[in-house]
């Protein structure tokens, strides 16, 4: 994939008709940040200066976002630091075994022919467009039955299952690994999981990171499931959380403070994974293309 | 479909048959060992749930006594509920609209993008993936804001050339609103996909293309295309599935749109209503069962339509 672009920038001067993509682009970008700059300058603002005759699309004359993060980080004996804890916890321990769960078996998928391979696989299929939200009412009932719901469990376990976590790496071993590097290894006498760890793996590395992140995001933007399994606002991530503040706030239209902190907390919560997106990006841009090259 | 992977050859080796059955038993030892903790899992929030959830939807629960069971009169009781059909009937329509436009969108974009090489392309492709990492339930609720009468910014846009602001939030244009909220928070990362698709492309190709006279346009639609239709096919399906089970976003906005989103407005809703607020988890269950098969239906005649220009296979 870095070769053909190695061969773009060879292309000659710049067209005339250029200029009309920049532009085009340049709106579509306006378009894309639009509610990201919306939610910057309304983020200065407090409820007076929110409702008031100020420009939506412009700062505060008097911007305070340091009283805004205070009250944020105060409101409700400070539960949103606690929300903001809650989703990071689902979203490691979420994301991290899902991967590991999606890494072993998608390599067992591309690398051995054991018995009932094919079978197996097309459930995987057939899970891949399993929604979703089907799987939660049932799910809820069974945890319940074990006494694991309205605990963190309930969020984790279920956000184990990727299947197309599975299928992303099955697609990657199958042509990344040679076959014969896996049977030199073994001739060398490395047993099945020492071979995995010490040759596959390394290989693996840019599927790794892809469906990691993937699955963090997944878990970290989650909100049916932990809507559906929570009832104890201390265990909410920070989806939850928001979402039912702007219940509230709506519900009840008098109290005008809340709604500078929702603001304000929808941008905190936004900064963590817009970060790590702009960060990581050199290691998932080529992964998420794995599915649909093929 | 090659089906086995390919077996070890050892040259000079005097018993291949019963080496080729040890190598076959450790092919599925060790391949189920690999294979163990995923299918635990899938074992227990995949099948199990999809067949508690079967069974539940046998029953019915009475207010007063006990649980009954009733075969299939769930499902009629589904098939014949007003509210349910207006919800399928939403999500249908909104796919049919929705995925046109989204797929429109990140594919002209991706091939913009895939013909410029300069700095703003690439920050222009970075910024537009950028929704992809905001949860749906923030973004629904920026969106929420920027539609608002109370705060959002429609009011001094539309000023500006005179017009009325529309009500995204309203009865008649909620359609709009999620179509718009929707195709933001998704058109990115279809984009990325078709991009880095596109780039997968060998480029000798277009050169050959233009010797023989084509212009950027005939090579887009006739080479380019046609070798990203199985990241499009990808994409379509992803959409697909995720616009008939849609839920967060409409429940996000029910607040802010009075009037205009019910508990009902999406089959997804109305199952999470039945169940989680009304406590009937046996309806419910039938309400997400009958969904989860008009899912599969559509995606598998999709997948059966589009079988031969790719996508899963094994």
């Amino acid at each position: 994939m870095t070769r053909t672009n190695a061969i773009e920038n060879k292309r000659g001067p710049r067209r005339p008709k250029q200029v009309f993509t920049h532009v085009f682009l340049g709106a579509m970008v306006v378009y894309f940040l639009i509610p990201f700059w919306w939610i910057v300058v309304a983020s200065s603002k407090d409820a007076q200066a929110l409702f008031g005759g100020g420009s939506a699309l412009w700062f505060s004359e008097n911007p305070d976002y340091f009283g805004n993060l205070v009250a944020l980080f105060t409101f409700d004996n400070g539960i949103y630091l606690r929300w903001l804890t809650n989703s990071t916890i689902y979203a490691l321990s979420g994301g991290v075994g899902a991967t590991i769960l999606a890494v072993l078996a998608g390599y067992g998928f591309a690398k051995f022919a054991f018995w009932g391979r094919r079978f197996s696989f097309s459930l995987l299929l057939g899970a891949v467009m399993v929604p979703q939200t089907a799987l939660v009412i049932p799910t809820f009932i069974l945890l319940s039955n074990m006494g694991l719901t309205n605990t963190m469990w309930a969020v984790i376990l279920p956000s184990l299952l990727n299947p197309f976590g599975v299928y992303l790496m099955y697609v990657y071993a199958k042509d990344a690994i040679p076959d014969e590097l896996l049977d030199a290894a073994r001739v060398d006498g490395a047993g099945e999981f020492r071979t995995f760890i010490q040759v596959a793996l390394p290989i693996l590395r840019p599927a790794v990171v892809t469906v990691l992140l993937v699955s963090i995001v997944a878990t970290w933007n989650n909100y049916f499931l932990p809507l559906a399994m929570l009832s104890d606002p201390r265990l909410y991530p920070v989806t939850v959380g928001i979402g039912v503040w702007q219940g509230l706030a709506s519900s009840n239209n008098g109290g005008g403070s809340i709604w500078s902190i929702i603001i304000i907390g929808a941008l905190v919560s936004v900064i963590p994974l817009a970060i790590s997106f702009l960060a990581l990006q050199r290691y998932w841009q080529g992964g998420l293309t794995i599915g649909s090259i093929k | 479909m090659s089906t086995t992977t390919k077996q070890p050859q050892e040259a000079g080796s005097n018993s291949a048959p019963k080496r080729k059955l040890r190598t076959k038993r450790r092919h599925t030892v060790a391949g189920w060992l690999f294979m163990m903790p995923f299918t635990l899992v899938f074992l227990t929030f995949l099948v199990a749930p999809l067949f508690y959830a079967a069974y539940l939807s046998t029953f019915r629960s009475a207010l007063v006594g006990d649980t009954k069971f009733v075969l299939f009169d769930n499902y009629v009781k589904a098939l014949t509920d007003p509210q349910f059909l207006d919800g399928v009937s939403f999500v249908l329509r909104f796919a049919v609209i929705l995925i046109p436009l989204q797929m429109g969108v990140s594919l002209i974009v991706a091939l913009l993008l895939d013909q410029l090489t300069t700095k703003f392309a690439k920050a222009a492709r970075l910024m537009i993936f950028l929704p992809y990492a905001i949860p749906l339930v923030i973004g629904a609720i920026m969106w929420g804001f920027l539609y608002s009468k109370n705060f959002g910014p429609m009011g001094e846009i539309f000023g500006l050339i005179g017009a009325i602001p529309p009500d995204l939030l309203s009865r008649e244009l909620i359609f709009f609103g999620l179509l718009n909220l929707v195709t933001w928070q998704w058109a990115g990362y279809y984009m990325i996909i078709i991009f880095a698709a596109l780039q997968g492309i060998d480029s000798t190709l277009y050169e050959a293309a233009r010797i023989d006279g084509a212009n950027n346009l005939q090579i887009a639609l006739k080479i380019k295309i046609p070798l990203v239709t199985p990241a499009l096919v990808l994409i379509l399906i992803f959409a697909l599935i995720g616009t008939l089970q849609f839920f967060n976003e409409p429940q996000i906005l029910k607040p802010l749109a009075a009037g205009a989103i019910d508990a009902s407005f999406t089959p997804n809703m109305y199952a999470y209503q039945q169940a989680f607020l009304l406590g009937d988890f046996n309806y419910g269950s039938t309400i997400s069962f009958v969904l989860g098969a008009v899912v599969f239906v559509f995606v598998y005649i999709f997948i059966f339509a589009t079988r031969r220009r790719g996508g899963f296979m094994l």
